[in-house]
């Protein structure tokens, strides 16, 4: 599985207010640190399991531990709108 | 002071169609006098600057300007999330293809009517809808997100549940389905548009159907007509609050439709920052906050919600801008507001046209 973003969608730097926003069409939402990490990793080449290697290299946990956040949070950001895979 | 999230770009107010309900001023401002790329681009950059995430790209129809990719690329380059709101009857492939090239986010294409006859009365141009038709298919080919933009009333809300449809087979992922709100061109069309009680009814409950039927292929957005409403739209999300408008003539608004008070003075980016037109000009603090406000609205536990409704009808009702908007049930000028409802019916339009 290769998540994406949908088309329409993208992740922005709002300078202004020092936040990252996920832009989408007619609405914009506000992700949390943990899926605005998950969403840093889209880039529409990585797949699951590299992003799991990735984050979990990142912050030093177990495997397994990330594998089902990210799992979650993918499923969660697909719901959305704001993935698709 | 909150900073601002989007910015209305009304690029011209050029236009194929001639709508009996266009938002555009009664008065409207010739291509002579249009803002050109350049300034265009820095007022992309200033709004940015300041705080805004997204540019809508509005008209009149903005691809009625020669410059229109060069405009969506440097909305683009200054970071904007980048909405095209268009008639549609002037796209072709190329001009879709370089539009997406120039980083074009998102295409929102109006409809009419659902039925060519129908679409071709009201919107006042000959072939209009299978032009918009054609144009949805080459956004969605382009692999651009696509919202229909139905523009609802008296004299087409039976077709409600066919727009739909329509969507559904045009590939629109969402649906924004939208009672006419009445200043200028539609406040001067009032009689002919204004829907019944018994129609706006129908028409909640056939979206409400609809939204339960195609959950997950289209959302559909509804914006209530508040003729019918006991309590007022909370207008722009509050005066000067989250939305700045600059209009073909450079003049920046906290509404599109706020030229429609007399009496203001609107800023222009040619001779002033979009910062300082927020910050500091008379137009955006003078309906900024609840500081204004005056009984019913002072004090009143919805101010912060509503913020006293839209100034500008107001000001069209009732002749004072600083009055509670009649929409709401609290407002000593109800009365206004249900006459116009117990006086429409007319189906003569008078259409949108230069002076």
């Amino acid at each position: 599985m290769t998540p994406r973003f949908a088309a329409g969608v993208r992740l922005h730097h709002d300078v202004a207010r020092g936040r990252w926003v996920v832009m989408a069409p007619e609405r914009m939402f506000v992700p949390d640190e943990t899926a605005l990490e998950v969403l840093r990793m889209v880039d529409g080449a990585r797949d699951l399991d590299a992003i799991i290697d990735a984050l979990a290299e990142k912050f030093d946990a177990p495997r397994e531990v990330i594998a089902g956040d990210v799992r979650a949070l993918l499923d969660d950001l697909v719901v959305r709108g704001a993935l698709v895979t | 002071m909150n900073a601002p999230l989007a910015l209305l770009a009304e690029l011209t107010h050029r236009c194929p169609l001639r709508c009996p309900y266009c938002s555009n001023p009664v008065e409207l401002t010739r291509a002579s006098e249009e803002l050109a790329t350049g300034e265009w681009a820095r007022v992309f950059r200033e709004a940015a600057e300041i705080g805004c995430l997204q540019v809508h790209l509005s008209g009149g129809e903005p691809t009625a300007r020669r410059d229109i990719v060069e405009i969506t690329a440097a909305a683009r380059a200054a970071g904007l999330y980048t909405n095209l709101i268009t008639a549609g009857v002037l796209l072709d492939a190329a001009l879709v293809a370089r539009l997406q090239a120039a980083g074009l986010d998102h295409v929102q294409l109006s409809v009419q009517d659902a039925d060519a006859a129908g679409a071709e009365r009201i919107g006042g141009m000959r072939g209009a809808h299978a032009r918009k038709e054609a144009a949805a298919r080459l956004v969605r080919d382009a692999g651009l997100p696509l919202t229909l933009n139905a523009v609802v009333h008296r004299q087409n809300l039976h077709s409600l549940p066919r727009l739909v449809e329509i969507a559904l087979e045009w590939g629109a992922a969402r649906l924004e389905v939208a009672h006419v709100q009445y200043y200028g061109w539609a406040l001067a069309n009032r009689d002919a548009l204004l829907p019944t009680r018994a129609q706006l009814d129908e028409a909640t409950r056939t979206v409400q159907a609809a939204r339960d039927a195609h959950r997950g292929r289209l959302v559909i957005d509804y914006v209530v007509p508040d003729y019918h409403a006991a309590r007022p739209k909370a207008c722009m999300g509050g005066w000067g609050n989250r939305f700045l408008a600059v209009a073909p003539s450079g003049r920046i608004l906290p509404c599109h439709a706020a030229e429609s008070i007399a009496g203001m003075a609107f800023p222009n980016v040619r001779e002033t920052s979009l910062r300082a037109a927020w910050e500091d000009s008379d137009a955006f603090n003078r309906f900024r906050g609840t500081g204004w406000m005056r009984e019913p609205c002072r004090g009143c536990e919805h101010a912060e919600r509503d913020w006293g409704g839209c100034r500008c009808q107001a000001f069209a009702l009732t002749g004072d801008a600083a009055a509670t908007d009649p929409a709401c049930a609290l407002s000593p000028d109800r009365a206004l507001l249900l006459a116009a409802v117990a006086e429409a019916g007319t189906t003569e339009f008078r259409y949108r046209e230069f002076g």
